[in-house]
């Protein structure tokens, strides 16, 4: 009585039928599945780093003028007319005297081999200047995404289905909590935590403490964006007979939540968590700047002030590598927590 | 059916129907208020936004400084009240420039023909892994900070984002029974696109508009903050916090409560866009 | 009637101690900020060890809810009211959350509807099983997996070792609803509650359901089974309460209740159960009676003709399905031409052919004597009011912004709506024909009722004055009543205007019901065709016999052997020991016949 005619079309049963005769089969043609998804995906995450690195390369010649001249302006810190003779080793030192799809190959050659050119200010290659500052920005990621996932997963179990009250209040504040901006929610925790109740430094702080108050500032804003997600799913999924079988098994509704709900509702959330990453990566530019923290934030903020454009794309290119490598992992993850998908 | 009857639930939706939207009023009655503090900022108060008055500087609230004064003794409510001639139209322009972007690009990859829609969608995977932030950043590094700059760096921004729900709406729309239903009685589909396709798909991308404000302004008052936006004398929002900064130990209240506006903006906006949303969902038919 | 105010009728008053479960003036209430809406009002009735109560009702009734709170699970907002609820002699009004829990799965197991969203998507029927082992503190880990190995022996799940390992979502349907079974009387509860344990599952999938809920039985459990088919409920049931909007109109001894009801109600459900007996009658009590004689058909050449018909699917991985493998058939001007077919046989697929909605890869189709499969899509769309269809879910077919009366000037042809005032005339005669009333013009689909949108929906099917209208599983979701009248329907606007129905469904009453001949698909091909009568009187081919063996028969004719037009007034007193075959037909098969 529930099937509808638009999805009757016979090949989803039968798929699902052919298993349930004929186990062996059904292992090869789930890991012949399983191989073809990989290479789909890995093809498809190469095309989106090819891409970045395209728009990366193309940014750096959006400058305009002469680029030559621009370089060795951003350099002395002031704009004037370059002679020949001054623009000559700059444009040596930056090959921008071969023809564009060279320094266009050349660019992506040196992709590959780890090499995202020099900067403009500082004459040192960008990749030993991320590198320097690159540790305590995942560290602080790292932690806010953790941090995100146990508010979301505590608070998402505490409050959805419950009522129409409670659920109202819930899903407002996941809203509100959502749209906060870092540098106010940054400022309150800095406030309150550090100044306030001095529990945690106010500045920097290299230690574990000083990792506190930055990582709940991008985590709070993080956890109520995926809150209203997993919420969704997590009601849905309360809705669901199977949820009504295990409770007329006798499984009291805590174990309900936790064993059964709780791992359908976090798909969704999974699934943002390359997202999130990048979110987190673009949050700390903000958060660094407010605790004072070292990071690529703020080499960020410095590069973009100076208009150091390779600095500038070497650090969106490496954010957009790794979103594609999380999202290949969360695309793991996601298999596991839900087996289903291999199989569709 | 008749196997899952769960009256409860059509009772708690429409009991939650009943219930008056005070929040919406505040919500609105709020925007309404920015609005005149954007076209006559007169109207809500008398001084003068940069009149400076050394020895009134870096006063705590009071009831002749509401929100305190800042370093150089300009009225903070004033200021706060003249940012939004600016910071409104750099958010509006903002949402409005990054929900053309991703009408654009989300109705291309959706209906286009099929290889220029799978190239659209591999542009759409790809601006997708630039996080906002920083897609606005490299748009600010190559034009500079100004407004200008702010209001496209933004769109650019959030565009990636709104473009994935356009196409995801539109595809939804092209599967939909109905779209199937017309197919069958014989209309064509240039028809079936301009009748059934997009009005479906794109109604909820009113509420997604003023939802995508509040987000705007927000993200712009960041870029303001880094000092990679409007700069400090400027009463924008972003500014005014940027401007706070040096004073956090001393004068908290000068980047809490800009940084209180912009939060309230953002909620009146997510609060109007929610209901607007659920209004669109059930839509003229209840 | 009489019995619908008796709380406790002469007949339930057997020896206390055989008594499972007593229920006495039962009320469910939910309440919300809204008000307060009953939707159980006073049900009673005593569950014996071995016996079988069924509740029947149609959406709404009420007995789901019924089925809940006998357990403590009626849901949020709801109140529970009763003045006796005893199970094994303890009144379990007082219970709290932990007596519930621990009553629920070890006393009473329950059964839900198709396994596939019964039982959690994501985690291997061994864990599910296990649960309810666990969660009672049941044995260590070793003994419980032995357990679950043992339970999925027990209700004939082969290769148990296997099956345990595999999700619901990778058994077949009979498998998964065994493993359903299995978890449900993990601990050997004396009464399992089975709510809909059918519903979803193709014909012999429930034959086989059926049976192991028959084996439960004859084990000694005691089963309350709640459905809206009364061709299942005859299969089990010893004793029948009838619901309609929380209310028991009816309840007694399972033959008298289907032999001789007593209600009005009753009567109509029954008599709306359509099959082959009830070719060329009307199934609703208002409908006009249908013309036993066919009109002759109008010239002999067929509307639509489908030759060779092949469609193949490439799945993701890769490997290619034939979802319909050389099918053809004809069908001429007012005919009927039933297609039959459990899940995945294709017969969806081919009216989807049919329609052109779908690209042939082999075969043609003919509409009208002209080409229609081979003409593009821009040619065949002048051609698409020739031939219409009516889908089994209306309300998706409907664009949600537009209103009844948009929805049907959408579907007027080009002659139609010339003026105002001619568009205005078609529409309400498109409405009287699907006996609408006017005024739902100004109405949302969302605002109609079930039938009311299929009667849009076919009155959409009918506005360009097709040839042809295909009926995908239209009235499939329909409650048995509501499912009648537009059958009803349906005979009298075929009669009136000559149209010609390809009829697809999963439902053999049905197609024997309304078909002039059958189709009778499987695996994507057609394993036999013919009249309704060489079909279900002498099926040929083995599946068309196994199918046809599934069915649950249900004839009331045969009950009492009075025609049920003229129910005798007076309930007959029929011994209620007869064995299931004088009283309700049921085939006598063997339990392991059916699961073999």
């Amino acid at each position: 009585m529930t099937r509808t005619s638009f999805a009757d079309a016979g090949t989803s049963a039968e798929t699902e039928a052919s298993p349930a005769t004929a186990p062996t089969s059904f292992g090869r043609a789930r890991s012949r599945a399983v191989a073809r998804q990989i290479v789909r995906k890995a093809g498809s995450a190469l095309v989106v780093l090819w891409g970045a690195a395209t728009v990366a390369f193309f940014a750096q010649l959006a400058l305009p003028g002469d680029r030559a001249t621009v370089i060795l302006n951003i350099r002395a810190g002031q704009a004037q007319l370059r002679t020949p003779a001054e623009l000559a080793p700059i444009r040596a030192a930056f090959g921008l005297e071969r023809p564009l799809i060279v320094q266009y190959l050349d660019y992506l050659r040196g992709l590959i081999t780890g090499d995202f050119g020099n900067s403009y200010q500082q004459f040192r290659p960008v990749t030993a200047i991320i590198g320097e500052q690159l540790g305590a920005t995942i560290a602080l990621s790292l932690t806010a995404i953790l941090f995100a996932w146990l508010l979301m997963v505590v608070w998402v179990t505490l409050t959805a289905g419950r009522g129409p009250r409670l659920t109202a209040f819930g899903s407002l504040t996941d809203v509100v909590v959502a749209g906060l901006p870092a540098y106010w929610l940054g400022i309150l925790l800095l406030l309150v935590f550090a100044l306030g109740l001095r529990w945690f430094p106010v500045l920097g702080g290299s230690g574990p403490e000083g990792l506190v108050l930055p990582a709940l500032t991008l985590a709070i804003p993080l956890a109520g964006f995926m809150s209203q997600s997993t919420r969704a799913e997590f009601e849905r999924a309360l809705e669901q007979p199977f949820v009504l079988t295990a409770r007329m098994r006798g499984m009291g509704d805590w174990g309900v939540r936790i064993s059964h709900v709780l791992r359908h509702a976090a798909l969704p959330a999974i699934t943002l968590s390359g997202w999130a990453l990048g979110a987190t990566i673009s949050g700390a530019v903000i958060v660094e700047s407010i605790f004072s923290r070292p990071g690529i934030g703020s080499v960020l903020v410095a590069a973009v002030n100076a208009q150091d454009l390779p600095v500038v794309t070497g650090i969106v290119t490496l954010v957009a590598v790794f979103y594609v490598v999380v999202n290949l992992l969360v695309d793991v993850v996601h298999t596991l927590v839900d087996p289903r998908l291999v199989q569709s | 059916m008749t196997a899952l009857e769960a009256p409860g639930q059509t009772l708690n939706a429409a009991a939650l129907l009943a219930r008056r939207p005070w929040g919406l009023y505040v919500a609105v009655g709020f925007a309404v208020l920015l609005l005149v503090a954007a076209v006559a900022p007169h109207l809500l108060t008398s001084r003068d936004p940069s009149a400076l008055d050394y020895p009134a500087a870096l006063q705590a609230p009071s009831l002749t400084h509401w929100f305190g004064t800042d370093e150089s003794g300009r009225d903070l409510y004033t200021r706060v009240v003249f940012g939004a001639a600016i910071s409104l139209p750099i958010g509006l322009g903002a949402a409005v420039v990054g929900i053309v972007l991703a009408l654009l690009l989300g109705s291309t990859a959706a209906l286009a023909p099929r290889f220029i829609g799978a190239a659209v969608d591999r542009l759409l995977e790809v601006m997708f892994a630039f996080p906002a932030l920083l897609l606005a950043l490299l748009l600010i590094t190559v034009s500079g900070p100004s407004a200008i700059s702010e209001v496209f760096a933004v769109g650019l921004g959030t565009a990636p984002g709104y473009a994935r729900m356009v196409r995801g709406q539109i595809k939804a729309a092209k599967g939909a029974a109905y779209v199937e239903a017309a197919t069958a009685l014989g209309h064509s589909r240039s028809r079936i696109v301009r009748v059934h396709i997009l009005p479906n798909a794109l109604r909820p991308l009113v509420a997604v508009f003023a939802l995508s404000i509040g987000q705007s302004i927000v993200w712009a008052s960041s870029l303001s903050f880094l000092g990679l936006g409007v700069a400090p004398p400027s009463p924008e929002w972003g500014a005014l916090l940027d401007a706070g900064r040096s004073y956090i130990t001393v004068t908290p209240w000068l980047l809490v409560i800009p940084g209180l506006v912009v939060v309230a903006v953002s909620i009146a906006a997510t609060t109007i866009g929610r209901h607007l949303q659920s209004r669109l969902e059930r839509g003229d038919r209840a | 009637m009489s019995t619908a105010t008796v709380t406790e009728p002469p007949h339930l008053q057997p020896a206390t101690d055989d008594v499972r479960l007593r229920v006495r003036g039962l009320r469910a209430a939910f309440s919300a900020a809204g008000g307060r809406r009953e939707v159980v009002s006073g049900v009673s009735f005593d569950l014996l060890a071995g016996q079988c109560v069924a509740i029947v009702g149609e959406s709404g009734s009420g007995k789901s809810v019924t089925a809940r709170s006998l357990v403590g699970l009626v849901g949020r907002g709801g109140e529970v009211h009763a003045e006796t609820l005893e199970l094994y002699g303890r009144d379990t009004r007082r219970f709290r959350a932990r007596d519930w829990r621990r009553l629920r799965g070890r006393h009473i197991g329950f059964v839900l509807q198709d396994a596939l969203v019964s039982l959690d998507p994501l985690r291997p029927v061994r864990v599910e099983i296990g649960e309810a082992l666990r969660v009672h503190g049941w044995g260590d880990r070793a003994s419980r997996s032995r357990r679950v190995i043992e339970l999925l022996t027990r209700v004939g799940v082969p290769l148990p070792h296997t099956r345990a390992r595999q999700r619901p979502g990778q058994l077949s349907g009979g498998l998964r609803q065994r493993a359903l079974i299995a978890s449900a009387i993990a601990l050997d509860p004396g009464i399992v509650i089975a709510d809909e344990p059918t519903t979803a599952l193709d014909v012999t999938v429930q034959a086989q359901v059926l049976a192991e809920l028959e084996s439960m039985k004859q084990r000694g459990a005691s089963i309350l089974l709640i459905s809206h088919d009364l061709s299942v409920v005859a299969q089990l049931a010893d004793h029948i309460l009838v619901m309609q909007q929380g209310r028991v109109l009816e309840q007694g001894p399972a033959a008298v209740v289907l032999g001789s009801p007593s209600h009005d109600y009753t009567r109509a459900l029954i008599a709306a159960v359509p099959g082959e007996h009830t070719r060329g009658r009307p199934l609703s009590p208002g409908s006009a009676p249908r013309q036993t004689e066919r009109r002759a058909a109008r010239g002999t050449d067929p509307v639509l003709e489908a030759a060779g018909l092949v469609k193949r699917f490439t799945g993701p991985d890769g490997s290619v399905t034939t979802a319909v493998r050389d099918v053809s058939f004809t069908l001429a001007p007012g005919e009927t031409l039933g297609i039959v077919g459990e899940s995945g046989s294709g017969k969806s697929t081919t009216a989807r052919l049919v329609l052109g909605l779908e690209r042939l890869d082999a075969g043609t189709v003919r509409l009208l004597g002209e080409p229609w499969s081979a003409l593009p899509e821009r040619r065949r769309r002048a051609l698409r009011p020739r031939i219409t269809v009516v889908y089994q879910d209306p309300l998706s077919s409907f664009d949600p912004r537009w209103t009844v009366e948009r929805i049907l000037l959408d579907a007027l042809p080009r002659e139609d709506r010339t003026s105002a005032s001619t568009r205005r005339a078609r529409l309400l005669e498109l409405l009287a024909l699907v006996d609408l009333d006017p005024e739902l013009l100004g109405r949302f689909p969302l605002r109609l009722s079930g039938g009311q949108r299929q009667r849009v929906s076919i009155a959409r099917a009918l506005a360009p004055r097709p040839s042809v209208v295909v009926l995908d599983e239209a009235v499939s979701a329909l409650d048995v009543t509501i499912q009648a009248q537009i059958l009803d329907l349906l005979a009298r606007l075929q009669h009136t205007t000559g149209v010609s129905y390809l009829f697809i469904s999963h439902d053999l009453g049905v197609i024997s019901h309304v078909s002039d001949r059958i189709l009778v698909m499987k695996d994507g091909a057609v394993v036999e065709q013919g009249t309704p009568r060489t079909i279900f009187g002498s099926p040929q081919h083995p599946y068309t016999q196994q199918l046809i063996a599934s069915i649950p028969e249900f004839d009331p004719a045969s009950l009492t052997g009075a025609p049920l037009e003229n129910p005798d007034p007076l309930p007959r007193p029929i011994d209620a020991d007869a064995d299931g075959r004088a009283v309700s037909s049921i085939r006598p098969r063997p339990a392991t016949e059916v699961l073999s």
